[in-house]
């Protein structure tokens, strides 16, 4: 304080009144978020502390997190440690409408829930994650997800898959469908057959994994097939889309996958399917005819509706994968950019990380990381920035970034929930 | 009204820091674009956050003096020189500055 003159205190007050002016008309302002994962929580809470009036309309008490839900499946933890509840947000002040929307209607600016209730809205951020194509596969219906699970929305089905997995005796095949791009966490499939290769190797050596993919590389591919042959060697085989993997039919009575080559007979089989923007983003007229949602990369504000903003899993974000912690980012990137917009102010253009780790084993982790900024039309990866663990690393660094997985769960869980 | 009170002090501070930079007060309040990011790994308000170091009270030339480093590989970290690497050197300055604010 000593440092401070006369004269840059009064111009300091004067520029907190121009503060309180524009946070005056904010006041004003109501905003809708649909949608309480990692991308609409985030946003939902950082709007609030931005002294916004904000309802959160989200129909589950308890949200369960697709992060670390592969170490559930794989028995490593319990499905309690993947629950959060919103009562942090509520002590805020965030109003929590605990019902579904069921539409929007962007010119009246008005979302409807399925009580029909009716929320007018200023700005409406839109973060709905993911819906899962029952429509795309053939034989692959929700009745279906009952005998194969997806576990691609963690909670019943994580659990389910978990105890198919602990009920298959020795000696049993376990078969994975794993879809093209775009979906939900790039690197999930191949972590999810890491740590059930894990649990394999653990309790039932005799058994194998086959993965059967609709593409021909993924995510940290190098890392993952090295640390599969060094710890799981001869255990898991992953047949790309070039060698006849993509999968054209399930048959979940027969527990077959087919493939234009061959049928997989699976002792327990895991159907990711193809995926895209939650229903209301569909509902809304926010989603294109790829079923995912357009925006304007500096604004995250939809191409298709006006005063509606679209984060996480749902949007088209260009480069930047579709997982938690960029979800984490943008809901506060989005807040920043809907108060500067309220204030009619230019908000500086977004810049978002992401960052990734994977469990290839409990004491066994890696990385990928990157640095985008908005582009044309979408966001794009600064050069130079980012890229995964090296390939050569030694066992040390494994575990710290095996620890470093666990304390960002830790972390990102209570700056989102806790 | 509490949570309320805290962010009118809290922007008033911010205002105040904006004005003393020279930059408009409203456009100060915002965070620097990326800085919110870091709160993704490491805690930037106190508390838990093991293993990764919790930014809250780092002073703003010691955070620049880490980034500077992990951007030009002198320092070996697992991930930040990756993420870095993303930013100019006036980037890392001004949210180091938004960190070291933080309450």
């Amino acid at each position: 304080m000593s440092r401070i003159t006369r004269r840059a205190m009064v111009s300091g007050l004067a520029g907190a009144a121009l503060l309180a002016k524009a946070g005056r008309a904010q006041a004003a302002a109501r905003i809708v978020v649909i949608g309480g994962g990692y991308g609409g929580a985030t946003c939902a809470r950082a709007l609030k502390r931005l002294g916004l009036d904000v309802t959160l309309v989200e129909p589950s008490a308890t949200y369960v997190s697709c992060p670390f839900s592969n170490a559930v499946i794989a028995g490593l933890r319990g499905i309690e440690g993947q629950e959060f509840t919103y009562d942090a947000l509520k002590r805020e002040g965030v109003r929590i409408a605990p019902l579904s929307a069921v539409g929007v209607d962007g010119q009246a600016r008005i979302a409807t829930l399925s009580d029909g209730t009716k929320l007018s809205y200023d700005r409406l951020v839109m973060a709905p994650g993911i819906d899962l194509r029952f429509d795309a596969l053939p034989g692959y219906d929700a009745e279906a997800a009952s005998i194969m699970p997806h576990a691609w929305k963690a909670g019943s089905q994580t659990v389910l898959l978990r105890d198919q997995l602990r009920a298959m005796p020795d000696g049993g095949v376990f078969v994975m469908a794993a879809p093209a791009n775009p979906y939900r966490c790039p690197p999930g499939p191949y972590e999810r057959a890491s740590l059930i290769a894990h649990y394999f190797k653990t309790e039932k050596p005799r058994s194998k994994i086959i993965i059967l993919d609709a593409k021909d590389a993924f995510s940290k591919q190098r890392l993952f097939q090295a640390a599969w042959a060094q710890l799981y060697p001869g255990m898991i085989e992953w047949v790309p889309l070039s060698s006849g993997g993509k999968v054209t039919a399930v048959d979940p009575k027969a527990m077959t996958l087919t493939t234009d080559f061959q049928t997989f007979k699976a002792s327990v089989a895991n159907v990711i399917p193809p995926q895209r923007a939650g229903t209301i983003a569909q509902a809304a007229g926010v989603a294109d005819r790829t079923g995912w949602c357009p925006i304007n990369p500096s604004t995250f504000e939809s191409t298709l509706v006006p005063n509606v903003h679209v984060i996480g899993d749902a949007a088209i974000m260009g480069a930047i994968p579709r997982s938690a912690f960029a979800a984490n980012g943008q809901g506060k990137a989005c807040a920043s950019v809907i108060a500067g917009l309220l204030a009619h102010e230019d908000a500086s253009a977004p810049r978002l990380i992401n960052t990734c780790y994977s469990l290839v084993a409990p004491d066994y982790g890696i990385s990928i990381a990157g640095v985008y900024r908005p582009g044309t039309p979408s966001f794009v990866e600064i050069e130079g920035s980012g890229g995964t663990s090296p390939l050569d690393a030694p066992a040390e660094t494994r575990r710290t970034e095996a620890g470093y997985a666990e304390g960002w769960f830790r972390t990102i869980t209570t700056d989102v929930f806790g | 009204m509490m949570a309320l009170r805290r962010v009118g002090a809290a922007s008033a501070a911010l205002a105040l820091a904006g004005a003393l930079a020279g930059t408009p007060a409203s456009a100060q309040a915002l965070p620097q674009p990326g800085a919110e990011s870091c709160g993704g790994c490491h805690s930037t308000h106190g508390g838990a956050g093991a293993p990764m170091p919790s930014l809250h009270g780092l002073k703003a030339a010691d955070i620049t003096a880490a980034m500077l480093d992990y951007r030009s590989d002198r320092r070996q970290p697992t991930i930040m020189n990756r993420i870095a690497k993303g930013f100019s050197e006036d980037e890392i300055k001004a949210i180091s500055n938004w960190l070291e604010r933080q309450p």
